[in-house]
């Protein structure tokens, strides 16, 4: 389709003159009629969807930018413009302490995501593609924590991991009671518990999306590798890692954006007197504490575009550079 | 580095007992890992404060039933569960009805744009929500929809676009074309093709981003948790964390309101498990 944008299916008997003259005389109303109904229905059909989706997701962000600009306490419209200084001012977001503290810990999480969980999952995966009998069961049970409430798996980690609760009774009766520390209470520790509850969370959905990569992978080709003598171990790594590659990848993208944003465990896990010494901030529970709750919209709405900045500047990065081969440009205009 | 757990040659249509008791093994492991702290606080809510306070990690001795009944009538929980339900179905819907037309405009229309348009929808994939939650309880204020279900479902359907889409477009495009003529020759209309024919065509497709949607409502906590402030309104996350802080110390009945909190999306997930599976990962494979 080389001529104008305006040729579709029913027109294809007209194609060849309409590629060189205008409509013709005869049939021109009729032409017009259909090509205007054919509007109508592409306005009508897509229409709701993008008013919607502009207004609620594109929208705020525009606003979030300029409301950073003002010093304001939400009565009115915002006039105290004050500049940049909600960044970088003496008591703008980036010189505060406790945010360079959350955004140091966000960074912690993006790396212990990837590589507790990436390890483990691809072990996991590789274990539970194997044929055994229970096998659905098995995938299945290891699925179950994502699919609980961020507030469910919240409310029960921080009531197992309460001082003398749960763990530290099992840790006790295995005769481990020398591990015993204040898991959430620790300020240097508290991080590191809020990860390994992150990882209980997030590994199941790593695995399926693993489980469904290998599932691609044709079982011809470690037949092949198995009858030229290699062992399952070598089989793994020589042949089904490296098929596994795009998964992997796009995996390692959810993770990404999804620990820079995260929110709902680390609030319910942790307490704000915990979180404020800057132990187990992250970027979105030090906006909606500073911010929403502050009643700061200026200061949060800053925040906002730091951390809106920083996440979509990572996905374009990594979509650029990683996953260009994966989706081959499916996310960003083809170039 | 990866795969040191499972090292024993495979042998091929015979399996070595050991190598079968070894990955039996691991999987227990794996599974009991994943499934014992949800076993334990639906055991936990079965015990009393006392039983736990003694020893945390014990069975119930004996068992009670009391809490459980205690939280299923004091609490709202039943209209939570309620509250969630409406919110839940109002995204579903929302985000079905409006991403099946724009997917169905951006798959079987020819029209100049197209590609900008999808790409604009997909964009909204890149969109990192939590950054977006300040100014969108703002923008809610304004629309006076905060304290207001919209005011949670319009936001959810927003977001929930931009997947829906992208599962939906492929699928709608792989309908072959033939069946389109048949329909315009029989008389149909383009509207009448996709009323009549396309949509009962897409219904696996739809049924997978249905439930997507759904789940994600449900389990939703920090856009309601800025946006409804009425306890009457309160979904089933907000109803956890408030009884929560509230019986902070009386453990067992924490135990059982957030066991029977996680009922709903288990046996949702028990009946769902191939479109929720199926979806996360045909929408991550494009």
């Amino acid at each position: 389709m080389t001529t104008t944008n305006r040729i579709h299916a029913e027109d294809l008997v007209d194609f060849a003159s309409a590629k060189s003259a205008g409509p013709r005389p005869i049939q021109s109303s009729s032409r017009a009629a259909r090509t205007r109904r054919k509007w109508y229905e592409i306005i009508g059909l897509t229409l709701p969807a993008l008013a919607i989706y502009t207004l609620f997701v594109l929208v705020p962000m525009g606003f979030a930018v300029y409301y950073s600009l003002y010093r304001w306490r939400g009565s009115g419209a915002p006039t105290d413009f004050i500049g940049l200084d909600n960044y970088f001012g003496p008591y703008g977001a980036l010189r505060d302490p406790i945010f360079q503290d959350a955004l140091l810990n966000n960074i912690k999480i993006v790396i212990g995501s990837l590589l507790v969980q990436g390890p483990l999952a691809v072990a996991i995966a590789l274990l539970l593609n194997r044929r055994f009998r229970g096998r659905a069961l098995f995938r299945m049970l290891v699925f179950v924590p994502y699919v609980l409430a961020e507030v469910t798996v919240g409310v029960m980690w921080r009531l197992i991991l309460t001082d003398n609760g749960v763990f530290d009774a099992v840790l006790r009766s295995l005769g481990l009671g020398s591990l015993v520390r204040s898991w959430l209470g620790d300020p240097n520790l508290v991080l590191w518990t809020v990860l390994g509850v992150l990882t209980w969370k997030y590994l199941g959905f790593a695995i399926i999306l693993l489980l469904a990569g290998l599932s691609n992978v044709p079982e011809e080709l470690s037949e092949a590798a198995a009858i030229d003598g290699a062992s399952w171990w070598q089989i793994q790594w020589h042949v089904t890692l490296p098929l596994l590659g795009p998964t992997i990848r796009i995996w390692a993208f959810l993770s990404m954006i999804g620990s820079l944003q995260v929110f709902d465990v680390v609030w319910l896990v942790t307490t704000q007197a915990i979180r404020g010494l800057g132990a187990a901030n992250t970027m979105a529970t030090y906006m909606v504490q500073e911010g929403f709750l502050a009643r700061s919209w200026g200061f949060g709405s800053a925040v906002s575009v730091i951390l809106f900045v920083i996440s979509f500047g990572a996905a374009l990065l990594y979509q650029r550079f990683v996953l260009r081969r994966d989706l081959q440009g499916a996310l960003t205009e083809r170039s | 580095m990866a795969t040191h757990a499972v090292a024993l040659p495979r042998r091929r249509r015979r399996t070595n007992p050991w190598t079968s008791a070894l990955t039996y093994g691991l999987a227990l492991a794996v599974a009991g890992v994943c499934i014992a702290p949800v076993v334990y606080v639906i055991l936990g809510g079965f015990r009393t404060a006392g039983q736990i306070a003694a020893n945390p990690a014990g069975l119930p001795n004996p068992w009670v039933i009391d809490t459980y009944l205690r939280v299923i009538s004091a609490g709202m929980f039943w209209q939570y569960v309620g509250n969630s339900a409406i919110v839940a179905l109002g995204t579903t819907l929302g985000v079905v009805a409006l991403g099946v037309c724009a997917a169905f405009a951006l798959s079987r229309y020819r029209f100049r744009g197209r590609e900008a348009l999808y790409t604009y929808f997909v964009l909204g994939l890149l969109f990192p929500a939590a950054a977006g939650i300040l100014p969108l309880y703002l923008l809610l204020r304004d629309l006076n929809l905060e304290n207001t279900w919209w005011g949670v479902i319009l936001p959810q359907v927003a977001y929930g676009l931009p997947l829906t889409i992208v599962i939906l477009r492929p699928f709608l495009l792989a309908i072959p074309g033939e069946l389109e003529d048949a329909a315009m020759i029989d008389g149909s209309t383009k509207l009448g093709f996709f009323w009549r024919i396309l949509l009962p065509l897409s219904r696996p497709a739809l049924v997978t981003v249905g439930v997507i949607s759904f789940v994600s409502s449900w389990n939703a906590f920090l856009l309601p948790l800025l946006i409804l402030h009425d306890t009457s309104l309160y979904t089933l996350p907000l109803g956890v964390q408030q009884f929560q802080g509230q019986y902070s110390s009386d453990t067992a009945a924490i135990l059982a309101y957030t066991s029977l909190s996680m009922m709903p999306a288990l046996l949702f997930f028990l009946f769902a498990e191939r479109q929720i599976v199926g979806g996360l990962t045909g929408a991550v494979k494009g």
